[in-house]
């Protein structure tokens, strides 16, 4: 087993034509992700050519979805179009929609939040590497060749944090690995994601990565302590930012006494979770776990 | 991006919020000018993005137009809370009868946005808040639903309005939520919210913070960045597109990826202290693609940069293999030619690591220590900063 995604999803890439969109679906491809369309409603009817595979553009995620069965869709399209795109597949009822797209206003992306409240997707995102269930399925732009399937369950609201845990603990494996974004608002939580994987029989630990900004990994120490069985290790960054500066996330920002790393660190450890000063550190946590 | 009051005030008033006449002034005989059209008395008011101005006399009446000019001239480079006064603005005095509170503002843990409302204004909202909490409306605004007629009268029922401002407030209320919704605000706030002796109400002080984001389709917002203010080093980063911020310390930090460029700084900061709290210089994401010309523009603004005594490079190879980002670095290094003169220590993982460190290796450069980890290159950097 795995979260969210598995060897059964059938991936759509919205804004698959483009540049970026063509560079990561032909890196999904190449790690064995069932991809089975892209969307575009220029090129609708025609098919992009991956190495010998041919994929096929629609002119919407609803005609996608009728012709292939995909349930998730990766979305790739650029920050003025992405609501739209957000939507679409909203509307669609596709099961899962990762935004991946970086700048996206806030305004767009709490709009999609409302509108896709009472519907059937889970949105994971935006401006993140969306998710990888190793040996599997990956859908977004985390590198598939960093690690293998394995019981330990990751999420993070960073990307490059997240490869430097699955590199780190490479030889162990992932059951599944999200990187839900750094934006001040987005879809699938830290909360989620636990949750999901406390009920994942697969998902043996769990590594959960947070940093400064809003109150996601406070209130995610709230749930462990009250839901979570499974051992959980953490590490927080942004130690050092100062108040009132944006540090390169724009959800990563300490407002006067508000989310600071150390309120959060204080938060998880109060859960009973161990927190690594640094990734590596966090890693050998991880290990003692898993050696028993 | 936070605004000064005056730019606050000129975008609400540009969107039908009540705002006194007033306009800002960057030197005494400017603010004289100013309280000379307006023709009685001007209250002179600090620009600062901080709060406090008042109690640090930032904030003054003048009863005439060479009052206003000698009170501008006391105001005009105050230093407050660390902030230093370059423009005042010079607004109609008004006398008040009630000060009220009204804000729409991001709520980050709920996913939606919230009006807040106050018929007790003039504190500060978060001592209300704390306070007397019951006198604050929180009222959740649906993004996909907005505010209209009965949403306002709604957010201006739960705080109490009394009815003979009611109206006005509904008016206000509605205006200020297109400031909102259409300069991609996350937080429009009017503090007071004043009823003058004559029962007008009015925005008589604001806070506006502007989501840098929606850049792209709102083209009018660069103009109010204040670049005066930018720190020399962050708007020549600015310039060539890298995401830097300064910071006290001695370690320059390039890497890619915001999390973990935030945890490479944390690293530096807690393997400096071993070596007489040394700390990062400066946040730098060089982001996924790594490529020469960004190593380069990356290592030439942090070598500019005179508080650094050693370069800490930290790159995950993840989307970008390690070889290319190694090939990178010695280009960078070879465009740098004699700028390049601190010590650089490099740590590189994820794909073709070992090819990366080859090339790192067969350059031998003089400059740089490669270093397999990621806490030991953080402590041998601090240590090279320490000497």
């Amino acid at each position: 087993m795995s979260i969210f995604l598995n060897e059964n999803s059938k991936v759509i890439v919205q804004g698959m034509t483009g540049s970026e969109g063509m560079k990561h679906t032909s890196r999904m491809l190449a790690s064995g992700t069932a991809i089975v369309g892209g969307v575009n409603p220029r090129k609708a009817g025609t098919s992009v050519d991956f190495d010998g595979t041919s994929v096929p553009v629609f002119g919407s995620v609803a005609d996608a979805m009728k012709e292939t069965g995909a349930d998730v869709s990766v979305i790739f399209v650029p920050p003025p179009f992405a609501k739209g795109a957000a939507i679409e597949a909203v509307d669609a009822q596709i099961g899962l929609a990762v935004i991946i797209t970086e700048g996206i206003p806030v305004h767009d992306s709490t709009y999609v939040w409302a509108h896709a409240q009472g519907g059937a997707t889970r949105i994971i995102g935006p401006n993140c590497p969306g998710l990888i269930s190793p040996g599997r399925s990956n859908a977004g732009i985390i590198p598939a060749n960093i690690t293998k399937q394995g019981k330990i369950g990751l999420v993070s609201k960073s990307g490059t944090l997240t490869y430097q845990m699955m590199y780190e603990l490479r030889d162990l494996g992932f059951s599944t690995a999200v990187g839900i974004g750094g934006d001040p608002v987005i879809g699938t939580t830290h909360i989620d994601c636990l949750e999901a994987f406390e009920a994942d029989p697969e998902t043996e630990a769990i590594v959960m990565i947070g940093e400064i900004g809003g109150d996601a990994e406070e209130r995610a120490a709230d749930f462990i302590k009250a839901n979570v069985t499974k051992p959980v290790v953490g590490y927080v960054a942004g130690f050092t930012a100062p108040e009132g500066k944006t540090m390169g996330h724009a959800g990563a920002i300490v407002s006067g006494s508000a989310g600071t790393a150390q309120a959060k660190q204080e938060a998880l450890e109060a859960a009973g979770v161990r927190v690594g000063k640094t990734p590596s550190e966090t890693a050998r946590l991880m290990r003692e776990i898993i050696a028993g | 991006m936070d605004l000064f009051e005056y730019q606050a005030r000129d975008l609400l008033a540009s969107h039908g919020v009540p705002v006194l006449p007033g306009g800002v002034a960057e030197t005494p005989e400017q603010a004289e000018a100013i309280a000379r059209e307006i023709g009685q008395t001007v209250v002179v008011k600090a620009q600062v993005k901080v709060g406090g101005r008042g109690k640090a006399g930032g904030v003054k009446l003048a009863d005439n137009p060479e009052d206003a000019k000698a009170r501008a001239q006391d105001i005009l480079g105050l230093d407050i809370k660390g902030h230093i006064t370059h423009k005042v603005m010079v607004a109609q005095a008004s006398d008040i009868a009630e000060e009220y509170y009204f804000s729409y503002l991001l709520d980050r843990s709920n996913r939606t946005f919230l009006a807040m409302a106050s018929v007790e204004g003039g504190m500060e909202i978060e001592q209300l808040a704390v306070e007397r909490p019951e006198a604050l409306a929180r009222i959740p605004v649906d993004a996909s639903v907005g505010v209209d007629a009965a949403k306002a009268a709604e957010i201006v029922d739960a705080a109490g309005f009394a009815p003979e401002v009611r109206d006005q407030v509904i008016a206000i209320a509605i205006s200020l939520w297109e400031v909102f919704t259409k300069e991609d605000a996350t937080l429009v706030e009017i503090n007071p919210l004043a009823k003058a002796p004559d029962g007008t109400v009015l925005a008589l002080d604001a806070k506006v913070t502007l989501d840098e984001n929606a850049g792209f389709r709102q083209e009018a917002h660069a103009a109010l960045e204040d670049a005066a203010a930018a720190d020399p080093l962050e708007a020549a980063a600015k310039e060539k597109d890298l995401n830097y911020v300064k910071l006290e310390g001695e370690v320059g930090i390039i890497g890619n990826g915001a999390g973990l460029v935030m945890s490479t700084l944390d690293v530096v900061a807690y393997a400096g202290e071993e070596f007489g709290g040394v700390r990062p210089a400066n946040f730098l994401d060089i982001g996924g693609g790594a490529s020469a010309e960004v190593m380069a523009n990356g290592l030439g603004i942090i070598l500019s940069d005179p508080a650094v005594k050693s370069v800490f490079v930290n790159v995950f190879g993840g989307i970008t293999a390690c070889d290319a980002v190694a090939n990178g670095i010695v280009a960078a290094l070879q465009q740098l030619g004699d700028q390049a003169t601190k010590p650089l220590v490099v740590r590189l993982d994820g794909n073709n690591v070992e090819e990366g460190r080859r090339i790192l290796a067969d350059a031998n450069h003089p400059l740089v220590t490669v270093v397999d980890t990621m806490d030991g290159a953080a402590r041998r950097a601090a240590e090279l900063a320490a000497a």
